[in-house]
């Protein structure tokens, strides 16, 4: 049963005024502050959404707007992201079976407004409210846009302290380095655009950017911009790897966190990388019994730290074993896990069930690169950062003029790394404008050595390694 | 290669305890942390300069001779891999971080749980204390030769 957290451990829930809102001629009770998606979920609704063909039952996966697995028709409007979508009192909420119909009788459009800014950032998460920060700082006439109602990218929902040096926050909450990087740049005349989806970007001699959000839209004309939109968490290929209860270790997070809904009571979590082992402990403080995390590889990939969190809480950590199937009817009921070979063959005979309802995936992440791959940013498929990322040199500089990537969008890392990959991309940005230069090196340098002091062990080997391969092609392309 | 994923293998561990001296009628820290991870918050944060930590990345020791045995680093380790430990006598008291509720009370009977959760042992909680970021430091009495096994407590009301 999902139920509401009151208390925790780490994080207090301030929920807002009690809003009421109609699903399907239901009455669903909410708070304002929720989304859609959340307040559904607390309310023991699984099935938010049918897949197009075979009608299959979808449900919460990632939280972030990012899968489509809760797309729904709100106030007549369809496939909407309800995940992202806050919650209001008397608003209409329906399932779509399978396609959302537009409403014949909709307004093609809504006023546009227009935006002339020196640099404009996609995404409000540590890479982005940083870059935002030391343009900002560094006289630059900056906007930030985010898709979700609340800023602060994926470290609204990081309740751990962080590693790094005393530079960078070590043994800070993510949720706390979120409010501290929200009031700086709160204090700088940013311009905020929340609830704001960047559609395109089109470029001539400055940047033309199409901005979309509900009710509004800009075009917003930028020197620079600076790319900063995360990733979209990993699926697995397993029987009924759809079924609702199957969710994305983010997802989860974000649901537990930002909301305090805990959607399930028994947990299995495939990936023992460190956001599964984190997930786990986050689950223990919720409250809910992880009855084990499995990992295909011979090895913990996670910090042992972060292992041994859990492991003294009693939580298996079973190596060499996988999912191999999800179990039930309308929504997850049980999991099969199976023991692998040294070619992560199924061992036939080694299957196990295990009694939970949430099947957590913690198996990687694909960096978000739709912006610059759609503004024609030469690319490259890189394993060891993830999937496809723009080519970008050690200054975030991308193959289109004016365009950086910082944070997750540039390769899969972390958030330590992301903050001061923006920072190097706000302040170089700023300096390409001619806006204090000097001040800006001397930014660009110190995050620099931050960031090589950072991945100077053997965790970062993988993600440097892929790191130094788009550098060189970069050597050559960007110069 | 620990034969059990998680927990910290023998051969690496009996370099990070304190040798029975350092530990008898006082309070040390054992840092449980053995691979190179980019963090040296245990360092910085150490009132006395207890913890040599040469670069970053490098795994932390502690100077027993210097370490005061305060706790500070208990609550500030962001990798919850810092204990306190004191002999006395028959018995011990062990440290834990603690990050669950309900937080023990001081008097209460936990369960004590070594590096596996396995309950080894009932144990009176000595002292609570909580930083203002809401890590706790648990402190527990057990038998003495379970000052190196106990590394956790259960939550009131989880058996």
């Amino acid at each position: 049963m999902p139920r509401r957290l009151w208390e925790h451990p780490i994080l207090e829930f301030e929920r807002g005024a009690e809003a009421e809102f109609l699903f399907e001629g239901k009455r669903i009770r909410a708070y304002e502050g929720e989304s859609v998606a959340a307040a559904l979920v607390a309310s023991g609704v699984t099935t938010l959404a049918w897949s197009c063909k075979r009608s299959r039952p979808r449900g919460f996966f990632c939280g972030i707007g990012k899968c489509s697995s809760c797309l729904m028709t709100v106030d007549g409007i369809p496939n909407v992201r309800t995940c992202i979508t806050p919650v209001r009192s008397g608003m209409v909420v329906e399932r779509q079976r399978p396609l959302g119909e537009l409403p014949t009788d909709a307004q093609a459009s809504q006023e546009v407004e227009e935006l002339d800014v020196d640099l404009f950032i996609v995404g409000a998460g540590p890479a982005g409210l940083s870059a935002a920060i030391e343009a900002s700082k560094l006289g630059a006439k900056v906007a930030i846009a985010d898709e979700n109602f609340r800023p602060g990218g994926q470290l609204i929902k990081q309740t751990h302290k962080f590693f790094g040096s005393r530079a960078n926050y070590a043994g800070v909450r993510g949720i706390e380095i979120a409010r501290i990087l929200l009031r700086e740049l709160q204090s700088l005349e940013a311009e905020w655009l929340t609830r704001a989806t960047v559609v395109s970007d089109y470029v001539g001699s400055k940047h033309t950017l199409l901005v979309d959000s509900p009710g509004r839209a800009w075009l917003v004309r930028a020197d620079s911009v600076i790319v900063a939109t995360g990733a979209m968490e990993n699926m697995l290929p397993f029987p009924n790897n759809d079924l609702p209860g199957v969710m994305g270790a983010g997802g989860l997070q974000t649901l537990m966190h930002v909301f305090g809904v805990v959607p399930g009571e028994r947990a299995l979590i495939v990936g023992a990388g460190n956001v599964g082992l984190i997930l786990a402990y986050q689950l223990l403080q919720a409250g809910v019994d992880v009855k084990a995390v499995v990992e295909i590889m011979p090895k913990i990939g996670g910090y042992a730290v972060h292992a041994a969190k859990i492991r003294r809480m009693g939580v298996p950590i079973l190596l060499r074993h996988t999912v191999k199937r999800a179990i039930g009817a309308r929504r997850v009921e049980a999991a099969e896990i199976v023991r692998v070979d040294e070619n992560f063959r199924p061992i036939e005979g080694t299957e196990e069930q295990l009694d939970v309802d949430m099947l957590i995936l913690a198996v990687g992440l694909t960096p978000s690169t739709e912006i610059p791959l759609q503004a024609g940013a030469q690319w490259d498929y890189v394993p060891e950062l993830g999937g496809p990322v723009p080519i970008h040199d050690q200054l975030l500089r991308t193959t289109v003029d004016g365009m950086f990537v910082a944070g997750d969008a540039s390769g899969i890392e972390e958030a330590t790394t992301a903050m001061l990959e923006g920072r190097i991309a706000g302040a170089k940005a700023a300096s390409e404008l001619g806006l204090k230069p000097d001040k800006a090196d001397k930014v660009i340098e110190e995050a620099e050595r931050q960031l090589d002091e950072f991945r100077s062990g053997p965790f970062s080997e993988k993600v440097l390694k892929g790191k130094r391969k788009v550098w060189e092609v970069a050597r050559e392309v960007i110069g | 290669m620990s034969a059990e994923p998680g927990v910290i293998p023998e051969d690496l561990l009996q370099r990070m305890l304190p040798p029975d001296e350092k530990a008898e009628g006082r309070t040390v820290a054992v840092i449980e942390c053995h691979e190179e991870i980019p963090c040296d918050t245990c360092r910085w944060i150490c009132p006395v300069g207890a913890v040599i930590k040469p670069t970053i990345i490098a795994p932390p020791a502690v100077d027993w001779d210097k370490c005061t045995g305060c706790g500070t680093c208990v609550l500030a380790c962001p990798g919850l891999a810092i204990f306190m430990v004191k002999l006395d006598g028959e018995n011990a008291e062990v440290s834990v971080p603690y990050e669950f509720l309900p937080i023990p009370q001081k008097g209460q009977v936990v369960w004590a749980l070594d590096r596996t959760g396995r309950k080894v042992a009932k144990a009176e909680v000595l002292r609570v204390v909580t930083s203002k970021d809401k890590t706790s430091m648990v402190t527990v009495r057990v038998p003495r030769d379970l000052a190196h096994v106990v590394r956790a407590v259960l939550p009131p009301g989880r058996d």
